[in-house]
């Protein structure tokens, strides 16, 4: 699939995109992702098909025929993602989660219903929490977005994924980055004082395994961590 | 989704100016929790999004005067947390922080607030030939009418449209009688909040009284001893949820004895609903469960049920008899 990228001749921005990206950087944001070549390889090249819809080039990733391409007005973004500058044009229409997930290959963020309704795709925009789906990718143009993938410093977890793993807080996990992106959030924001108080505040987040008493404890033991860290 | 152009616009001059240059289909985004939502279901289908979320100055709180002043382009979570919000006006702090998910409440503005659409099952999922529904569709008739109804409005409702307004930021703002200033192509003009909402009638396709080239810039609210109050919501679960039944109460008291009240409802309506037979029920009174109730009842004198939702006849009263009782133990 990405072989079709690679054969593609650099172009500048595919060396605009490499520039950005340093070595350190290059180091923290491989360990992020499952697919990591396919992930690299389309981070890197994404842009290198500027004159096509972004959609286009998606369906180009996958195979498809390009008469399957479809038309729609771009635009330019320049945010960074886990701390990895990205310059990308993406159709005007696309959503942050789909972004992500499609463009930028970081899969955490989860598609759950795609109307603001459930909070599997909650990501940070400028440190606060956002549902992903609801917010149109080109809103992000100039700030910062940290998703799950972002969270973990090398192989040392964030306290949240810790105390989720501590404290079972999920069975089929599709809710799980998702709570814990929020779950971080709640902490933050001074809302995780009492298991009351995380209950309200974590009611944005839904969890189809009902692994919610697992959550609000591993949130509770979390806040502790994080205040002394 | 048809394909959009977008504008992202850092003063209310230059989103005029790109509305104007737009041309036909331009529409204003601020949180797009709404707007965004609806352009995936097929339902709102704008050309040009102006993005007016940037601009500078337009999320300003000040409380200086006797007005406080809401930018438009607040955050819904940063107004719930505002310490005179939330220490001198419970009722609108508490409508906010009812609403919605902090996920939404950090992207979400207040002035895109006051414009969101209705949850109506029939208009939300009924797009592209589904069922009919005369706010989607001019003249297509209403499936909700005999139709699924528990969730469609008991008060204000119309032969051609039963939706309700979803909202609960309104209610608390018209129960404090906040206006809003816009800023159009024709200058600046000050509207009441409750004036705002058209009832639907014969078009309930037409819901609000902005034309399509006004920027909400702020809200503005009369200062009140308004520390007696509260935004009081049932849900189908415990958060959320949009509104089964809501009630802003205000309340001004001498002793036990209710010197002046404002009620409002939301989840019942088909606008944010000023229940002035309810405060009638009250005021020169002492405030009893019994007199409460009684003014909830009053509220609800007028309202038409359909067939799954009479069951807000009896839960309506006491919602408004609990907000009642809830403010009037506050200390004013
Ligand atoms: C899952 C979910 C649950 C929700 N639960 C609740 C709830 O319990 N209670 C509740 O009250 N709400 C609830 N909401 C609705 C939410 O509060 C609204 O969607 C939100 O407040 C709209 O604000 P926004 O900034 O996102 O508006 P947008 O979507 O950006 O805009 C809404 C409309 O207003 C127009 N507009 C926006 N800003 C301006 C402006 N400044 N001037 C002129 N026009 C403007 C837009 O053109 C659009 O038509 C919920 C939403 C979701 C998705
Ligand atoms: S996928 Fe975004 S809230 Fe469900
Ligand atoms: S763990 Fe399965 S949805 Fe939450």
């Amino acid at each position: 699939m990405s072989n079709e990228f690679q054969q593609e001749p650099a172009q500048p921005d595919d060396i605009q995109a490499s520039e950005v990206m340093n070595d350190d950087q290059r180091a923290t944001f491989l360990p992020m992702t499952r697919r990591e070549t396919l992930g690299l390889g389309t981070f890197l090249t994404a842009s290198a098909f500027l004159p096509m819809p972004s959609w286009a080039q998606q369906n180009t990733t996958l195979g498809t025929s390009p008469t399957r391409w479809e038309p729609g007005t771009t635009t330019r973004i320049a945010t960074r993602v886990n701390g990895v500058p990205v310059n990308i044009n993406i159709d005007t229409r696309a959503s942050l989660l789909d972004m992500l997930r499609e463009r930028l290959e970081l899969v955490g963020a989860k598609k759950g219903c795609d109307h603001g309704q459930c909070g599997a795709c909650t990501v940070h925009v400028d440190g606060r929490r956002v549902v992903s789906c609801l917010t149109l990718a080109a809103k992000v143009d100039g700030h910062e977005v940290t998703t799950v993938e972002g969270l973990s410093d090398g192989e040392i977890l964030h306290p949240m994924q810790q105390a989720f793993i501590d404290h079972d807080a999920l069975q089929c996990g599709y809710c799980t980055p998702g709570q814990i992106m929020a779950g971080i959030a709640c902490v933050n924001e001074g809302n995780a004082m009492s298991p009351e108080l995380i209950r309200e505040y974590m009611s944005g987040n839904i969890c189809r395994c009902g692994a919610y008493v697992g959550i609000v404890r591993a949130i509770e033991d979390a806040a502790r961590e994080m205040g002394e860290s | 989704m048809q394909s959009i152009t977008y504008t992202c616009t850092d003063t209310p001059e230059a989103a005029l100016a790109a509305f104007s240059n737009a041309g036909e289909g331009a529409r204003f985004i601020a949180g797009g929790t709404t707007l965004y939502d609806l352009m995936k279901l097929g339902i709102e289908t704008p050309a040009h999004i102006i993005d007016v979320s940037d601009i500078d100055g337009f999320d300003a709180i000040e409380t200086e005067g006797d007005t406080l002043r809401i930018g438009a382009m607040a955050r819904m979570a940063d107004v719930a947390v505002h310490p005179v919000i939330r220490d001198e006006y419970p009722v609108l702090a508490e409508s906010l922080l009812k609403a919605a998910s902090q996920q939404i409440r950090n992207m979400a503005m207040v002035g895109g607030n006051l414009l969101q659409r209705t949850r109506c099952i029939y208009f939300r999922n009924g797009a592209g030939g589904i069922s009919p529904c005369n706010k989607r569709e001019p003249g297509s008739g209403c499936a909700a009418i005999g139709g699924l109804d528990r969730g469609q409005a008991l008060l204000g409702a119309s032969s051609a449209c039963t939706a309700v307004f979803p909202g609960d930021w309104p209610v608390a703002l018209i129960a404090l009688g906040a206006s809003v200033d816009v800023l159009g192509l024709n200058g600046r003009r000050t509207i009441p909040v409750a004036e705002l909402y058209r009832l639907p009638g014969d078009t309930p396709h037409i819901e609000f009284s902005l034309t399509s080239d006004e920027i909400v810039t702020a809200i503005t609210v009369p200062k009140w001893p308004a520390r007696r109050s509260t935004y009081h919501k049932i849900r189908d679960r415990e958060s959320y949820a949009f509104a089964l039944v809501s009630a802003a109460v205000v309340l001004e008291m001498q002793g036990n004895t209710v010197l002046q009240a404002r009620v409002a409802l939301g989840g019942v309506a088909s606008i944010p609903w000023r229940a002035t037979e309810a405060e009638t029920a009250l005021v020169g009174h002492p405030l009893t469960r019994t007199r409460a109730l009684a003014a909830g009842r009053a509220a609800f004198a007028n309202a038409r049920p359909g067939q799954h939702n009479a069951f807000k006849l009896t839960l309506g009263p006491e919602v408004i008899a609990d907000a009642l009782m809830i403010a009037a133990k506050r200390i004013a």
